[in-house]
């Protein structure tokens, strides 16, 4: 138990240490080009790099005069935002995982349906929000799952191709042994392929669960959204002129949000590797 | 272009769906509502009927007239059940009419018009802004003080349909503008004088200007560090018609639906004169709809939108025909979907309008007597 305390220390002392280091930098940027009278790359002037402290303070103030601190409101759109991600992580994770199966189980699908499973990444989301919000909201989808839905199209590729990797890697003499067991497909699939493919997939949700955030957040703009961080977002961007620090608040914690969830997933993937030693070893 | 028409017609897939749905809802009737004269609020309300309002943009005061007509009852009292759609990003009300996907929209008339070119068949019901919100707006020390002072200057514009006024000023005026520039939905461009001329809006842009710090003076900027042209000024003139409410024509020409439409404006008129009055109120129901929005702000806002409404010259709604040809006379020339085309009176009707204004009675429906009030911004808007 020290052991496991000590490192969670030292992990805690590391990112303190790179916060410490990041705001020595900003506020060091500031002081050398006011100091110089660069313009270059970034103006450093209070409206377009806020000081890091006033950015610090603005998640206490009030969001609203006389309303609750900043950072609960955005807390609360975070939460939201979440879910909506969560959701669409599930989703896209289902897909991703069937469609892995899939693919190894058939060259002939995996050859029809991979260009387009590839080509699905290259439409950029800001095009495919709208239609599906559009789509959604015909047939009555509650406008979150839109999003989740939004979010899905992020996550599911990843997820597809790791796990068909994955899927792939167990060693031929192994499969061979599987078959001498005459295990059928399932038993192969579910007692060799899936475990060998774990450490491809939470790679694959790492991502996934960034991708996910990123989903949920530019879904919920053509959604139109309330109480969400998307919104919250292109609000403050366009206050950007008279209130700089807030976008960047609320841009702290969207960051802050995506490092939950991925984090989520680390320890999820920790606990699945505590838990198969046996098998990886 | 062709991605737009391609897009277009994505967006009638859902058309298709919501016919398929359509025939399987037996629920026509209209409840018994008697629609006797039309206007007056229906004597027994069973069942009110639902319709969606779909604005341009998220809650704000810009919106106030409905949102206090909804958390105020007054859409319920006209047996009207009212959801608002905000507005977003890629959200066009002009197309969401046309898909069904609401049965009232806003929209800005030269944005309209274009969609109506492009096959949204809407029409405009009301049109609740009479004045043009829209300045240009220049440092004081720069000498701007009108379009002709533009020459050889860098001139700021949004684009997307919001650049017809500075357009027809910079023909108006026959000026030589040094460079047109796309400027961002922010005013950051003035304030590192990038441009000479940012376009604003006056009750949005223009107050983020004056909710900024000086860096200079350290105290927020003031009225008289800016020189401001407005469109609607006489010296100018060439304001287009702004927030207007528009339906789908074959929605409204189905039987009862006039009749609710009339209902709809009754109360949505009844939700603005009473901002007239209760000013504070009225931003307090717009603070409650919007958890991040700055007092301050919304206050400035209110004050400004109801100052393009009041005084309403024909009574709120009622569209002023003067305007409308001005609009569609400006649209001509600088719309360039618009060129060419003729664009006649029926696209707007002033019957039902008329009729909710006659149906308030001895209400304040021309605001005659609206004057602006004094609005201490404070920094950030908050």
């Amino acid at each position: 138990m020290g052991g496991a305390n000590r490192r969670l220390a030292r992990s805690g002392l590391s990112i303190l240490a790179v916060v410490v280091a990041f705001v020595l930098l900003w506020e060091g940027y500031k002081l050398v080009w006011t100091a110089m009278g660069w313009e270059n790359p970034v103006s450093p002037d209070d409206r377009t790099m806020p000081h890091t402290w006033d950015i610090f303070l603005t998640l206490f103030r009030p969001a609203q005069r006389n309303g609750p601190p900043f950072i609960l409101v955005e807390l609360r759109a975070a939460l939201m935002t979440l879910r909506e991600a969560f959701v669409g992580f599930v989703i896209g994770g289902a897909v991703g995982f069937g469609l892995g199966v899939l693919f190894v189980r058939s060259t002939m699908a995996e050859r029809a349906f991979m260009p387009y499973v590839v080509a699905s990444q290259t439409v950029p989301i800001i095009a495919i929000a709208p239609m599906v919000v559009v789509w959604g909201g015909r047939i009555d989808l509650p406008q979150w799952l839109s999003v989740s839905l939004i979010a899905a199209y992020l996550t599911f590729f990843p997820v597809a191709i790791n796990t068909l990797r994955g899927l792939r890697s167990p060693q031929p003499t192994a499969m061979e042994l599987m078959r001498s067991y005459a295990s059928t497909t399932n038993e192969t699939l579910w007692k060799l392929q899936v475990p060998a493919a774990m450490p491809y997939i939470f790679t694959a949700l790492k991502v996934s669960a960034a991708a996910s955030v990123i989903g949920a957040i530019v879904g919920e703009l053509p959604a139109g959204l309330r109480g969400g961080l998307g919104r919250d977002l292109l609000q403050f961007s366009q206050q950007f002129t008279a209130a700089p620090e807030k976008l960047f608040a609320a841009v702290l914690i969207a960051g802050l949000a995506g490092i939950a969830f991925v984090g989520l997933v680390t320890a999820i993937e920790h606990r699945w590797v505590q838990a198969n030693r046996r098998l990886i070893g | 272009m062709n991605t737009s028409r391609w897009r277009r017609g994505l967006l009638w897939l859902p058309v298709f769906a919501l016919v398929l749905a359509a025939c399987g809802d037996t629920d026509g009737g209209d409840d018994g509502e008697g629609g006797g004269d039309g206007t007056a609020a229906p004597a027994e309300c069973t069942e009110p009927d639902p319709v969606r309002l779909q604005l341009q943009w998220f809650a704000q005061s810009q919106f106030a007239g409905y949102y206090v007509a909804r958390d105020n009852g007054f859409y319920e009292e006209q047996c009207l059940e009212v959801e608002i759609l905000e507005g977003a990003v890629e959200i066009v009300p002009q197309q969401v009419l046309a898909t069904g996907g609401a049965e009232f929209g806003i929209a800005w008339v030269p944005k309209a018009l274009v969609s109506r070119e492009g096959g949204a068949d809407i029409i405009n019901i009301a049109q609740v802004f009479e004045r043009s919100g829209t300045l240009q707006v220049s440092w004081a020390d720069s000498g701007i003080e009108t379009p002709a002072d533009w020459e050889g200057k860098k001139v700021g514009n949004w684009g997307f349909g919001n650049e017809y006024e500075v357009l027809a000023a910079i023909e108006k005026f026959d000026v030589e503008v040094g460079e047109l520039v796309a400027q961002d939905f922010t005013m950051n461009a003035l304030l590192t004088d990038e441009i000479d001329a940012a376009e604003a809006m006056i009750y949005n842009e223009y107050a983020q200007v004056l909710e900024a710090v000086n860096p200079d003076t350290g105290e927020l900027y003031q009225p008289e560090d800016l020189s401001v042209i407005d469109y609607n000024d006489e010296s100018v003139a060439t304001a287009m018609l702004q927030d207007g409410l528009w339906v789908n024509a074959d929605w409204i020409a189905e039987e009862g639906n006039e009749e609710i439409a009339t209902r709809f404006l009754t109360a949505t008129f009844q939700g603005w004169i009473h901002c007239l009055d209760a000013f504070d109120e009225c931003v307090e129901v717009v603070l409650n709809n919007g958890s991040t929005l700055g007092q301050s702000h919304q206050e400035w806002q209110l004050n400004e939108i109801l100052g393009l409404i009041f005084p309403a010259s024909n009574g709120i709604g009622v569209m002023n025909e003067e305007l409308w040809d001005q609009t569609v006379a400006i649209a001509n020339e600088q719309v360039v979907e618009l060129q060419g085309v003729e664009i006649t009176d029926d696209v707007y009707r002033t019957d039902l309008a008329q009729a909710a204004v006659d149906a308030l009675g001895d209400a304040d429906v021309t605001g005659d007597g609206y004057e602006r009030r004094e609005i201490e911004l404070q920094e950030g808007g908050s």
